[in-house]
């Protein structure tokens, strides 16, 4: 029985960041990720984050990651990581039993445990979307920029959010051609700034298009997509042909929740969030006590906003459990006011519906 | 139109950019950030009180023209790549602009490259006058070239030849 103060699950950046405040706090963490590294989707983010200075902003994902790592090295006699160790469940005792090197069981006995396990990609379903060639937007980006290898010659990139826009722009940037951009929505969804760069690349973005069906003996050849109306139904005689060998699927993710729900954790489905997520309070603390949320698990957002809620669950999780960070108030003040900053404004605006949906106050 | 494909008209280009006369007494930043989004490292990358958002971090950027001497210092630090800078001090034929171009192989000073505008179409070949990519712009080189005077509000992007 492995004994700690917060046990964290998810090593990406709500999970480093909660990882920090908790130990800054004077709280001893255990930090368990599953891969092998320690960063999440951040060590795939080759490009410019948003946002403002305290979030990072114009530093690209993959050095946040490391600027994360060092000031996690720097609260070292408080932080214990474990790596390639996935954690399997919860239980009423409150103990955590996980899985490491695929070999071994390790349990875990938390006073207090923070749930940053991220999300999970949605897919799309269409005719033969198994054939090997259509890829989810995050096994490109690991393809491409954790291994250096490019996922094909010729791509057709399905949703155009920030996802699909920032992976088309890196599949350029690797020598691959971006053929179209299709999203069933009328509009762009990720932010047009990204849209424009990779249109005056010549990459055409169709917006009211789906795919209709892809084509292959063996892998994917070919791609059929058409146009939906005002009802989102396909139009006959619409369809259009893409020659390509990657269909690349970025239609948005849904929190990773299992662990709240096997807890007991209440859980809501709300839409503006992505998914099934868990009623909290303030301090991002669920409805089963001690068990806090930070992340994408509790709503679907940008890095920027799941490393502030990573803070800021890292910091209340603590002076639950009696570590009370010396700057605990200003701190905490200090994250909500980082939190509304960047929910703000008319893109956080379904993200700010979707919180008040579940914040018991 | 912008939110549907991605290119913004013409006129929201336009508006986007400063009078002629200025254009004409040196180098200006022209900042095509269309919609509010939760951002501001422009205005912390301007150290002369040339672009201001405010306390709500979420409003467009705003330029003082007056203020801008062309240091170009912005153009690497936006992370929607949206500014550019734009000179009609050099000659009355051509304007110089300057943009961001994170692609390799980079343009070497002298190449003839081809202008493209913000739907990725050609307008004219450009002449590189200059590349830099010090440290401080963390891989965003920036690239700067000398455009056709009736261009100058198209003009958005270039392609390098085949290699």
């Amino acid at each position: 029985m492995i004994n700690t103060d917060i046990a964290i699950v998810g090593g990406g950046p709500a999970g480093l960041c909660a990882a920090i405040s908790a130990a800054e706090s004077g709280a001893k963490v255990t930090l368990i990720e599953r891969n092998d590294e320690l960063g999440g989707q951040l060590v795939k983010q080759t490009h410019m984050f948003f946002g403002s200075e305290k979030q990072y902003a114009s530093t690209r994902g993959i050095d946040i990651s490391d600027i994360l790592l060092e000031k996690l090295e720097g609260h070292k006699e408080n932080v214990t990581i474990m790596k390639n160790t996935t954690v399997l469940g919860r239980y009423e005792d409150g103990v955590i039993t996980g899985m490491i090197d695929e070999n071994k069981y390790l349990k875990f006995n938390p006073e207090a445990l923070i749930v940053a396990t991220g999300a999970t990609e949605k897919f799309l379903g269409f005719p033969n979307n198994d054939l090997p060639g259509i890829y989810g937007a995050g096994a490109v980006q690991t393809l491409m920029n954790v291994y250096g290898v490019k996922p094909g010659d010729k791509v057709l990139m399905v949703g155009a959010g920030n996802i699909g826009l920032i992976v088309s722009y890196q599949l350029m940037q690797a020598g691959v051609k971006v053929e179209a951009i299709i999203d069933a929505a009328p509009n762009i969804g990720g932010y047009l700034v990204h849209a424009s760069k990779i249109r005056r690349m010549g990459v055409p973005i169709y917006t009211g298009h789906t795919v209709k069906e892809a084509i292959g003996s063996d892998h994917l050849e070919k791609a059929v997509i058409w146009q939906l109306d005002d009802k989102w139904q396909p139009i006959e005689g619409s369809e259009k042909e893409y020659d390509v060998d990657v269909m690349c699927v970025s239609v948005g993710l849904s929190p990773l929740n299992e662990l709240l729900v096997m807890a007991g954790c209440e859980m809501e489905y709300v839409p503006e969030l992505s998914g099934n997520v868990p009623l909290r309070n303030e301090d991002y603390e669920t409805t089963v006590e001690n068990i806090f949320v930070a992340g994408d698990s509790c709503g679907v957002e940008e890095a920027s906003s799941a490393m502030v809620e990573g803070y800021l669950a890292g910091l209340t999780a603590a002076a639950k459990i009696g570590k009370i960070h010396p700057q605990y108030e200003e701190k905490k003040a200090d994250y909500i006011k980082q939190l509304d900053d960047l929910r703000s404004g008319p893109v956080g605006k379904h993200i700010r519906s979707g919180i008040d949906k579940i914040v018991r106050r | 139109m912008l939110e549907k494909t991605g290119v913004p008209t013409k006129e929201q280009v336009m508006n986007e950019f400063p009078d002629i006369s200025r254009i004409n007494e040196g180098p200006v930043v022209v900042i095509e950030c269309f919609k509010e989004i939760p951002c501001n490292p422009c205005t912390i990358a301007c150290k002369f009180d040339a672009i201001h958002i405010g306390e709500d971090i979420n409003k467009r950027p705003e330029v003082t023209e007056d203020n801008c001497i062309g240091c170009s210092v912005c153009l690497s630090k936006c992370p929607g790549l949206a500014i550019m800078l734009v000179d009609g001090s050099k000659s009355e034929e051509y304007v110089h602009m300057t943009i961001p171009y994170e692609f390799y192989p980079l343009p070497e000073e002298g190449d003839i490259v081809e202008g493209l505008d913000r739907e990725g179409e050609f307008l004219e070949k450009v002449k590189v006058l200059k590349v830099t990519n010090p440290k401080s712009y963390d891989r965003t080189p920036l690239v700067k070239l000398e455009v056709s005077r009736k261009y100058m509000y198209d003009f958005r992007n270039i392609r390098l030849e085949e290699m």
